[in-house]
């Protein structure tokens, strides 16, 4: 992509189109999380389900020729993977988040294994869709090239925002989260609706992964995902557990994260690195501004182990 | 029944669990190598002779174990203090950075001096870098184990714009490094072994971890802080420095690793620094459960299934990354036998 004709005024523009084509994952990872603590759990594993997620679409698209099958691929290495975080923090004494950290590592080695075959061939990505068709500037264009999943990331963000408010199984979710007493009391299998959330977000982290290895950057390497995953989980607090808010919040870390490039492009080379670590400042000084160490963050599940104080 | 009967069950059960786990971990990984036609017994046969079997295997297995074990101490000292801290691998590289640069400063110096300072500055880095997750939970409420991954990567940016950019040497062409710190700095070899001294300070860092932790007064301070800190606070202990104390230990054991890395290995700062050490570091911590004496064997066994890497990749032809899998089973399955504890009929009292 050159920005040469538009001068610095790009910088702005491909933020923009980086903001929705880099913020995509964040949303998925965002709101499968999003439900994985309203049910009470947190899963700081969904890095490795992001990468293996990525993995697991590569390689379905590239033998079935469609990237379709690759995103309900992903999504069912997800479901797999959250599922066993899941089960395993079922168990009496077993510790959600260090549980998480293993399956951080445990996801990463097993797409790096299984995903060794993959580095070199080229396979079927998705299409996108132009909404900036009505512009002659070609940077227009580009930075309003936008994919389905977007699409789909926002209609799932607002379809699971009324669904926590009004749907019975949106209540039970969140009840279980706020209070374990209450749900046991009404009569509520509590392991069973963690289990089942942690399953959903993971499925929801894999089909995050699979934008990354399917659209942007658009192939599959063991670099490909630095992170994404993490800054999600942070995403979340910042988002105070609203999915609207994860939409925005995504947006906003997605603009974060293709600054770099985007400086790069006009010809800033100096300080690359620097940019590249922006997302990850921004996330450390949203986390720092957010928190508070005298009260519990408000909108937090009561049940959720992260964000009790010491 | 007596108080020794019953610490002589726990140690048994201690000793037993993750054993027991890592077993169980291995024959998971056997099937899934059998899943892809690849015959179990061979693999394991491969990890011995990788790991242990030959003097040359011991050599690597050691080299590995030695950065391993601190790296392992960044983990298992904040755990102390109730911390759940994953940024080794930032506090390592910045560490080893921060040696490149004196090892640089000083070269010419006298040998004594040169490789204390070195640590000296490693030490120093990985201690603030740590504190730095520390300071931010204690003060702000901010997760550590987020805010200490964040750091990691925020560090490795850093360390490559500082390698690529102002602290480059213009001699290293293909791979930017710092300059070298020179031959007469390096470690050396431990007498009468072909490991260099790394193994030394990790082995010392730990038996001093353990002391601190179990048999001095700070140490039990931070224990009661890692058990509750709302009761450690209310009798009157100063819970904020005492966090902060055990993550600048932690954060500098990890620094020392870097400094190791540089002054036994690379010789200077450059990529090859970053090399998951940090990451494998909290695989070791968990499997010793935070244990700073259990830390040394587990670091050894871990380091050698990462030594035989390479003889599985050239002999099966596996891809690099077997070793991560291998690891990472044995971490989820380890966790699981968590709930096995006071679970198993021989280890209970007979009362309960």
């Amino acid at each position: 992509m050159t920005l040469e004709s538009l001068g610095w005024w790009g910088v702005p523009l491909a933020v923009l189109g980086g903001a929705i084509r880099v913020g995509t994952p964040f949303l998925f990872v965002s709101l499968g999380e999003c439900i994985t603590e309203k049910s009470g759990r947190i899963n700081l594993g969904l890095e490795g389900i992001l990468v293996m997620g990525a993995m697991a679409g590569y390689g379905i698209s590239h033998a079935t020729g469609n990237p379709w099958l690759g995103v309900l691929g992903a999504a069912g290495a997800g479901v797999a993977l959250g599922l066993l975080h899941g089960l395993l923090c079922s168990l009496p004494r077993v510790n959600d988040i260090a549980v998480g950290i293993a399956l951080m590592l445990f996801g990463t080695g097993l797409a790096f294994f299984l995903g060794k075959p993959y580095v070199q061939p080229k396979a079927p990505t998705l299409p996108a869709i132009s909404l900036g068709a009505w512009s002659a500037s070609p940077q227009v264009r580009a930075a309003l090239e936008v994919n389905p999943l977007f699409l789909l990331g926002l209609a799932l963000a607002i379809l699971l925002a009324w669904a926590f408010r009004h749907t019975r199984w949106g209540l039970v979710v969140r009840m279980v989260g706020d209070s374990a007493d209450a749900a046991r009391a009404m009569g509520h299998r509590i392991r069973a609706v963690r289990t089942l959330a942690t399953a959903a977000g993971g499925g929801l982290a894999g089909i995050g992964g699979s934008f990354l290895s399917l659209y942007y950057p658009g192939s599959w390497s063991e670099g490909l995902s630095s992170g994404q995953g993490l800054m999600a989980v942070a995403l979340v607090i910042f988002a105070r557990w609203q999915p609207l808010s994860c939409f925005w919040a995504a947006l906003l870390f997605g603009g974060a994260g293709s600054l770099g490039p985007a400086l790069q492009s006009v010809g800033v080379t100096t300080g690359y690195y620097l940019f590249n670590a922006a997302p990850y400042v921004v996330t450390l000084a949203i986390m720092i501004a957010t928190c508070s160490p005298r009260r519990t963050l408000a909108g937090a599940p009561g049940e959720l182990s992260i964000t009790r104080n010491a | 029944m007596t108080a020794r009967a019953a610490s002589v069950r726990r140690a048994a059960e201690a000793l037993t669990i993750p054993i027991g786990a890592l077993a169980a971990a291995l024959a998971l990984f056997g099937v899934f190598m059998a899943a892809l036609q690849h015959n179990p017994l061979e693999v394991y046969a491969l990890i011995y002779r990788g790991a242990f079997a030959s003097a040359f295997s011991w050599q690597n297995t050691l080299a590995r174990a030695a950065p391993l074990i601190l790296t392992a101490l960044c983990v298992a000292l904040p755990a102390q203090a109730g911390l759940m801290v994953i940024g080794g691998e930032g506090a390592l590289v910045l560490g080893g950075l921060a040696a490149a640069v004196t090892g640089r400063l000083l070269a010419g110096a006298p040998t004594g001096t040169v490789i204390p300072a070195m640590a000296a500055a490693g030490m120093l880095a990985g201690a603030l870098w740590i504190m730095l997750a520390g300071t931010l939970r204690q003060y702000r409420g901010v997760n550590e184990t987020i805010s200490s991954l964040l750091l990691t990567y925020i560090a490795i940016a850093l360390f490559n714009h500082l390698v690529e950019g102002p602290l480059r040497d213009p001699a290293s062409l293909n791979k930017p490094s710092t300059a070298p710190i020179g031959e007469a700095s390096m470690l050396g070899m431990l007498p009468g072994l072909d490991v260099h001294w790394g193994l030394a300070y990790g082995l010392v860092a730990c038996l001093a971890a353990y002391v601190l932790v179990r048999h001095t007064t700070h140490g039990f301070a931070v224990r009661i802080v890692g058990g509750n800190a709302q009761a450690a606070r209310l009798a009157g202990l100063p819970v904020n420095a005492l966090v902060l104390v055990t993550c600048a230990l932690g954060g500098a054991a990890a620094g020392l690793a870097g400094m190791v890395e540089v002054a036994a290995v690379h010789g200077s700062a450059n990529a090859s620094l970053i090399a998951g050490y940090g990451y494998a570091g909290i695989l070791v911590a968990f499997i010793a459960r935070q244990s700073p004496l259990a830390i040394v064997p587990v670091a050894v066994l871990v380091g050698g299934i990462s030594a035989s890497g390479g003889m599985l990749q050239r002999r099966l032809d596996l891809p690099d990354a077997t070793v991560l899998v291998l690891q990472g089973l044995a971490f989820v399955v380890v966790l699981a036998s968590e709930t096995m504890y006071g679970r198993l009929n021989p280890f209970r009292s007979p009362r309960a």
